[in-house]
């Protein structure tokens, strides 16, 4: 038997050593997250853990509250109409011939018109969308973008759940986070207070030192006022339910792979651990009888 | 390479008719029957887990480097398409973000393996400096491959580390100029970068070859640190196939299943949420920090109130490795027989890990907060700061103090004459 025992504690061991590492390696990341805001909301979305997927109509919603509210400011250069009807994505139809080939997404795209040149002529015009376009720029440039936005351009929000620590839950949180300006607190102007925005305060308040409210000024104002979007589903229209549905719609679009690369995932490690005990038994049987 | 008598013996026309001119299936025959020690533990297999990491990272690099586009305007977008449109593209980055990673982990392990048992000392020099230049050209790489996505830390992160050659005095300037590519980290940058990203792996798979090689040469070391006589050799070694190849492979997928969770369900924990905004050389990001594994060596870099001393004592922080196998006095290899140096091992991984946590705080953040300290010459005693300081004067003095004065004082525990001793001496029913 103890041919058997040493290898097994020594496996333990290594066992609590690579958890160990994955341990450090896991909290070296809020190490570098950056403080500035309140605890964020949780959105309680259903594309949270690793078996969580999207809920479609959530996406559909949120694609419409981007396309209605975000998009007169915020582009998506890395989204193509297309994308949409990709597996797992808000217009994803099992009996379409290819996402290209989907009729909401050729409907959705034909709403938009893309500047082009004439195939004849070569003279610049104004086209219907397509499915194989991307999505159109709001500003001819982004000199426009910032001139128009009082010197700062709108970020684009293709990755934007990948380029914000939270990911959706932030950007539910500063949709939700316009709150009353803390009484003491001097806004700077063409500046709003978010209570969930990046930032220090302290020059900007007279208050109690050891009270600087949590949070930092943005740009934008408030973007969603309730009734604004229609929904056509019975889902109330509420500013909290157009900030949780464009959030997940930001978040599917950030990855819009992450569901099916999850389920994968599930595959490969049940195969992995499948393989690890034959190879584990193939081990013991080889050092049969081998003291070491 | 390998130095023990070969056992092979062609069976076939075409086997012999190579063997008498390319004996390729010989020496492949006998690689795998390499005599092992037979009590390599768990933290031999770090070994094999590398050879799979670096196989990896190369595999999934030439796919990457098949899409990604190295141009200023492009490559943010072009990293973007391969996870959007390139088949199983989103697996191939995420597997080469994350294997960067899994690589660090196990080359860490490998070399506090390597410390803990003496790997380093005579005859097995070779062995420990070629690995410190594969170490150094690893940093080397992963740093360049950061910089290739084109994201804000990529940027800001290319400005931090090549600025600290112009810190050399008289021929900095120059050189930060001829490294960049121009005055500023631009598309020239961008592109050299990318070249060399492509090229250092192969010159890390060559030295590999010459690790292997020295390896091969000289010996496995193993737990009990003694060299295996000749005469023990039948009793004490057994071949690496299959003994060692399955153990390494059970050791290989479990690392395979920690490095699937990472990509499968979190690819995106141990990089920086900033790197997903493109690059902008007109807004510095709140906060510059490098990936986890260079963190350690930042944390020392910023320890040091000069620029360039700071340089200094971050190059040195490696640079020391090189000459480890001179600075440890110790005749008896394993610290399994050095009890006193044991102690300041554990506290020598422990000071590594906070060094590597200082690295990613601000440097004047108090270290327990609320807790009233005093200024000690330019900072807070409370602050990173110093507990970064303290910790890279721990990790110098473990390496020019420590190790050559514990090697000549202490009284090292009795050394069992054979690697069978401890396992005889454990049972009484060895033979099981």
């Amino acid at each position: 038997m103890m041919t058997l025992k040493t290898p097994m504690r020594s496996m333990k061991k290594t066992l609590v050593l690579i958890a160990a590492a994955a341990g450090l390696t896991l909290a070296a990341g809020p190490a570098l997250a950056e403080g500035g805001g309140h605890h964020l909301r949780d959105g309680g979305f259903s594309f949270d853990g690793p078996f969580g997927t999207f809920d479609q109509g959530q996406l559909q919603r949120g694609y419409k509250v981007y396309r209605e509210v975000c998009a007169s400011c915020h582009s998506m250069d890395l989204m193509h109409f297309r994308t949409l009807a990709e597996p797992g994505g808000p217009f994803y139809d099992a009996h379409q011939a290819s996402p290209a080939e989907n009729r909401f997404v050729k409907a959705l795209a034909k709403e938009v018109q893309i500047a082009d040149i004439d195939t004849e002529t070569g003279e610049p015009v104004m086209r219907d969308g397509t499915a194989a376009d991307r999505f159109p720029h709001p500003y001819p440039n982004a000199t426009a973008a910032a001139a128009a936005n009082g010197g700062a351009a709108p970020p684009d929000l293709s990755v934007m759940a990948k380029a914000r620590h939270g990911g959706a839950n932030y950007i539910y949180s500063l949709l939700t986070g316009y709150h009353a300006v803390p009484e003491g607190l001097t806004i700077r102007p063409g500046q709003n207070y978010n209570a969930y925005m990046a930032g220090d305060l302290t020059p900007f308040w007279t208050g109690d030192a050891k009270h600087v409210p949590a949070g930092g000024f943005i740009a934008m104002p408030a973007p969603l006022r309730a009734g604004q979007v229609t929904y056509d589903d019975g889902t109330a229209q509420t500013v909290d339910n157009y900030a949780k549905d464009v959030a997940a719609y930001i978040a599917w679009a950030s990855d819009p792979k992450q569901v099916a690369r999850k389920r994968a995932g599930v595959g490969t490690l049940i195969f992995l651990l499948l393989f690890a005990g034959v190879t584990y038994l193939s081990y013991r049987r080889i050092w049969k009888g081998v003291a070491h | 390479m390998s130095d023990h008598e070969s056992t092979y013996v062609p069976k076939t026309g075409v086997e012999k008719w190579l063997d008498t001119r390319l004996p390729i299936v010989r020496f492949g025959a006998d690689y795998m029957s390499l005599p092992t020690p037979k009590n390599l533990n768990y933290w031999w297999t770090f070994g094999g887990i590398l050879a799979l990491c670096l196989v990896t990272q190369i595999a999934t690099g030439i796919i990457l480097a098949m899409h990604y586009v190295p141009n200023t305007e492009l490559a943010f977008a072009s990293v973007e398409r391969i996870m959007r449109d390139v088949n199983g593209g989103d697996l191939i980055r995420y597997t080469h973000a994350n294997g960067a990673s899994m690589f660090f982990i196990a080359v860490y392990l490998h070399m506090l393996r390597g410390l803990y048992y003496g790997s380093y000392k005579a005859p097995r020099e070779m062995i420990w400096i070629v690995g410190c230049v594969i170490f150094f050209l690893m940093i080397a790489t992963a740093f360049l491959g950061y910089v290739l996505p084109w994201g804000q830390m990529s940027y800001w992160g290319a400005e931090v580390i090549t600025n600290l050659i112009g810190a050399i005095p008289v021929v900095g300037e120059p050189i930060l100029i001829w490294l960049r590519g121009g005055p500023a980290i631009d598309n020239a940058t961008l592109n050299r970068f990318f070249s060399l990203h492509y090229l250092l792996p192969f010159v890390i798979a060559g030295c590999v070859v010459l690790h292997l090689w020295a390896l091969h040469h000289a010996g496995q070391n193993n737990p009990v640190g003694i060299l295996i006589p000749k005469d023990r050799a039948k009793k004490d070694m057994v071949p690496f196939h299959p003994y060692f190849t399955v153990k390494d492979g059970f050791a290989i997928i479990l690392f395979l299943i920690l490095f699937a969770v990472f990509v499968f369900f979190m690819p995106n924990a141990l990089g920086h949420a900033d790197n997903y905004i493109p690059a902008n050389p007109l807004q510095t990001p709140a906060h510059i920090v490098p990936e986890w594994y260079m963190l350690p060596f930042y944390a020392i870099l910023r320890a040091v109130p000069d620029k360039f001393g700071g340089v200094l004592a971050m190059f040195g922080a490696i640079g020391v490795l090189f000459i480890l196998p001179w600075l440890d006095t110790s005749k008896v290899r394993s610290m399994r027989y050095r009890p006193t140096m044991k102690i300041f091992f554990v506290i020598f991984v422990v000071v590594g890990v906070i060094l590597g946590w200082c690295g990613g705080q601000l440097p004047d953040a108090a270290v327990v907060p609320g807790m009233p300290s005093f200024t000690l010459i330019d900072g807070k005693l409370n602050s990173y700061l110093w507990l970064t300081r303290l910790a890279t004067l721990y990790y110098f003095a473990f390496f020019f103090v420590i190790l050559p004065l514990v090697g000549l004082k202490e009284k090292p525990l009795p050394i069992p004459a054979t690697i069978s001793e401890p396992v005889l001496s454990g049972s009484d029913e060895h033979k099981g």
